[in-house]
């Protein structure tokens, strides 16, 4: 009989920390059974950021750091400039990539650093309560933008796929989602080719994953999913932006 | 072997090399470029990596992965710079990853100035990021000791896995002297702890998140024990005249150069007086100090700033004898004014 | 014995050469060394100084404000040191640039039109080369045979025909100071 569920090898199986339906755990599950499908897990050094997916080095079963707030991809230059024969991933929220981070990814970026890039876009800081990210959109009410994100009071979300893809360092940049189980089909062939691009030595790969976080969205798992596609996919278009074939 | 004529900066790009450092993730700031430089150049001559950073966070947090790799990695910096490398020190120090950090002074606070400075020895020796944790900080009075502290910062470095810091005045980098050139160094310490793929053992976590108040704790008392082990084993000190000193200057960098001609100037003069020299800023060398307490009746600690090493002079005097300071800022005072500055001091506690 | 120059001017006038050339030629006699340039906030303005101490023991001090003796490129650069110069010291004045007399009585002053000079020698880049076969005929502080044996070596990577204008240069300053300098 053929087992529908098994765990990843790449997961060490301990249990998730996460909120009830938050993306995250879905989100580990799909590089690990990426990492597993390539067998990579024993040359593979993970990343965590500052978020909540700090805890990550608890469930992703290969050699892990955790990194202070934002600075992952220059960690993960460090780790990828000593060791050039080993993959090296970073797993980011927006507030950790997108506000602190902003100047490490860009540069990882732009220097085509080998390097892959899971960013994890829900739209607000979960770790720290639900307060505003710099991809927090527009009308949006989080905790530190009660009268909702005004344009003209906290500037516009940023693109983040839309950005770095036109980067010469960049070699792979595709934005994906997990509200649906095709879209999640979609989102692991991405983490897949991220991995696959490095693995190529071809530069730099982000995949922006579009996730939920109940919790601080102050709504159930079923009715994120819903917001997440009615609200994020209109403003944050699924595809690949930049494919650079080997 | 015949000596070579080096800068400073130079002096210590190459120690770095004769360490077997590979790895160097800077950002540009004065007087510190020239080890970047320097290191631009030489690296890839022994196929390593030189690497610009966006900025001193960006780098010093490349050093944590290079570091958590296994690798012998450093930066530099000075001032400002130093000052946003503090985050990722104190990750790195918790982290227990032995890298070098040097620090070629300037002058502050703020943008301060480019002038020669040691202002930044709290920042350096009491912390200067979050949390409870030390640096060991070595203090170089010479261009052979720029290059000969970077043999010894990453044995320490790596003995102790601990951040090893190598603080200069900025004058120090930039002057020349001749160096006897080291011999490469091919000692290698085992990391079973490195980050650098799984295969055949478990997984390795680096990792500086405690949630666990038990667990914060221990981390913290187990970090302790190895500075006490640390400071049991590794405080070094030069000293100077200091067997029947009854004024003893403590000064070290470069500046300690300055007031050995000055103590040495001012005992033609029948003062009796002698030098402690730190090496080590932190373990700070208090016993070489408290030896002195059977012919000291005084102490001055002499330095390029308001008044900081005083402190830990103070602390290790314990109440038993006055100390004086002396201080300047930006300017490294010639002979001639630490001299004046010991016959002030000497005149003061009647030792003339 | 131990001896600390300092040489002082405009930058681009080849102080810094001057002092590090000095440095080179005591460390091939075997001499300890220390040479500490100007920089930074000093160096605004465009003045560059350096000092070079010269000793046959340990260095302890690299610095000083009282040089023994200067190699003065420029009028401010004298205004600036004249005064520092501990007594009985060598004060060496390049006069094209210098239009004052020193006030000081209590030095060996010894003048040099370094721009004629190196117009005249057809080398207008090397007044520095000039300034310091003069000072080092005078003064003996390095030997002199020594350094000029020593050229190829201390201008190592540099190509033979710099190294020969510099050596031409050297000796115009030599012969300058051989003729025109007495001893007093
Ligand atoms: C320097 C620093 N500033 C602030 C924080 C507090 N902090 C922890 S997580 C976080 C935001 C995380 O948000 P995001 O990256 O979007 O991750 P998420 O939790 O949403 O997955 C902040 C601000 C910190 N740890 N370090
Ligand atoms: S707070 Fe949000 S992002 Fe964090 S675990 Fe809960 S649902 Fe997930
Ligand atoms: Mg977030």
């Amino acid at each position: 009989m053929k087992k529908v569920f098994v765990k990843p090898v790449s997961l060490t199986g301990k249990q998730w920390h996460y909120c009830p339906g938050c993306g995250h755990g879905i989100i580990h599950r799909l590089v690990a059974e990426c990492m597993d499908e390539l067998d990579i897990r024993e040359k593979t050094i993970g990343i965590c950021p500052v978020g909540c997916g700090v805890l990550a080095y608890e469930y992703f079963n290969c050699d892990m750091l955790e990194a202070a707030h934002g600075r992952a991809p220059a960690v993960g230059t460090g780790l990828k400039r000593v060791l050039k024969d080993r993959i090296i991933f970073t797993y980011q929220g927006d507030g950790d990539l997108a506000s602190i981070g902003m100047a490490e990814i860009v540069h990882a970026a732009s220097r085509g650093e080998k390097i892959s890039v899971f960013f994890i876009n829900n739209t607000v800081y979960g770790m720290t309560g639900g307060q505003m990210a710099p991809t927090t959109l527009l009308g949006q009410v989080t905790t530190t933008s009660p009268y909702g994100r005004d344009k003209d009071r906290e500037g516009y979300p940023i693109r983040i796929a839309e950005m770095l893809a036109p980067f010469e360092g960049t070699a792979y940049v595709s934005r994906v989602a997990i509200n649906t189980p095709a879209n999640v089909a979609r989102a692991k062939k991405a983490v897949k080719k991220a991995f696959e691009t490095q693995m190529q030595g071809l530069g730099f790969s982000l995949v922006e994953i579009l996730s939920t976080c109940p919790t601080n969205w102050g709504m159930g798992p079923v009715e994120a999913m819903k917001w997440l596609e009615s609200n994020m996919i209109p403003y944050y278009p699924l595809g690949d932006l930049k494919v650079k074939e080997g | 072997m015949a000596k070579v004529l080096m800068k400073g900066n130079e002096a210590l790009g190459e120690g770095a090399v004769i360490a077997g450092c590979r790895y160097f993730f800077g950002y540009p700031i004065t007087p510190q470029s020239e080890v970047a430089e320097y290191l631009a150049r030489r690296l890839p001559q022994v196929e390593g990596v030189f690497l610009q950073a966006e900025s001193e966070l960006a780098a010093i947090n490349m050093v944590y992965g290079g570091a958590a790799a296994g690798a012998r990695v450093m930066t530099g910096s000075s001032g400002p710079g130093i000052s946003l490398k503090q985050e990722g020190i104190s990750f790195i120090a918790e982290a227990e990853l032995p890298c070098v950090i040097a620090n070629i002074s300037r002058g502050g606070p703020g943008l301060g100035g480019i002038q020669p400075a040691q202002s930044d020895y709290f920042q350096a020796c009491k912390g200067g990021g979050h949390g409870d944790y030390h640096l060991m900080v070595l203090a170089p009075s010479s261009v052979q000791e720029m290059m000969d502290f970077a043999l010894l910062a990453f044995d320490l470095a790596d003995k102790y896995r601990t951040p090893v810091m190598i603080m200069s005045e900025g004058m120090l980098g930039q002057m020349m002297e001749p160096v006897e050139v080291r011999e490469p160094v091919t000692e290698q310490y085992a990391k079973p702890w490195a980050t650098n793929g799984c295969a055949g053992r478990k997984p390795n976590i680096v990792n500086t998140l405690h949630l666990g108040v038990e667990e914060l704790e221990e981390r913290n008392r187990h970090l302790f024990r190895k500075y006490a082990e640390i400071q049991a084993r590794e405080k070094r000190a030069e000293t100077m005249l200091t067997k029947d000193a009854e004024l003893v200057v403590v000064a070290f960098g470069l500046l300690s150069r300055v007031v050995k001609k000055a103590v040495i100037e001012a005992r033609k003069k029948g003062i009796k007086v002698g030098l402690v020299r730190p090496v080590t800023l932190w373990p700070f060398p208090d016993e070489h100090i408290r030896e002195c307490l059977e012919t000291a009746k005084m102490f001055l600690s002499i330095e390029i700033n308001m008044g900081q090493m005083i402190e830990d002079v103070r602390l290790a005097v314990n109440g038993q004898a006055p100390v004086e300071f002396y201080g300047r800022i930006g300017v490294v005072p010639s002979p001639r004014e630490v001299e004046e500055a010991i016959m002030a001091a000497a005149e003061k506690g009647g030792l003339v | 014995m131990e001896k600390q120059i300092l040489v002082a001017g405009f930058g681009g006038q080849g102080v810094l050469s001057t002092g590090l050339f000095l440095a080179y030629a005591a460390m091939a006699e075997g001499k300890n060394i220390s040479y500490v340039p100007s920089y930074g906030a000093e160096m605004r303005g465009g003045t560059a100084n350096c000092i070079v101490t010269i000793s046959d023991d340990e260095i302890s001090s690299p610095l000083t404000d009282t040089p023994m003796q200067a190699i003065i490129f420029n009028r401010p650069s004298l205004d600036r040191f004249e005064d520092s110069i501990q007594p009985g010291g060598v004060l060496v004045i390049n006069s094209s640039l210098v239009d004052r007399a020193p006030r000081r009585q209590d030095l060996e002053v010894m003048q040099l039109p370094l721009t004629e000079l190196a117009e005249e020698s057809g080398a207008p880049g090397s007044a520095n080369m000039i300034v310091l076969g003069a000072y080092i005929a005078h003064t003996g502080i390095v030997n002199i045979d020594y350094v000029l044996n020593s050229f190829a070596n201390i201008f190592k990577g540099k190509r033979s025909h710099t190294i020969e204008q510099n050596r031409k240069a050297f000796l115009v300053g030599v012969e300058y100071a051989r003729t025109r300098w007495h001893r007093s």
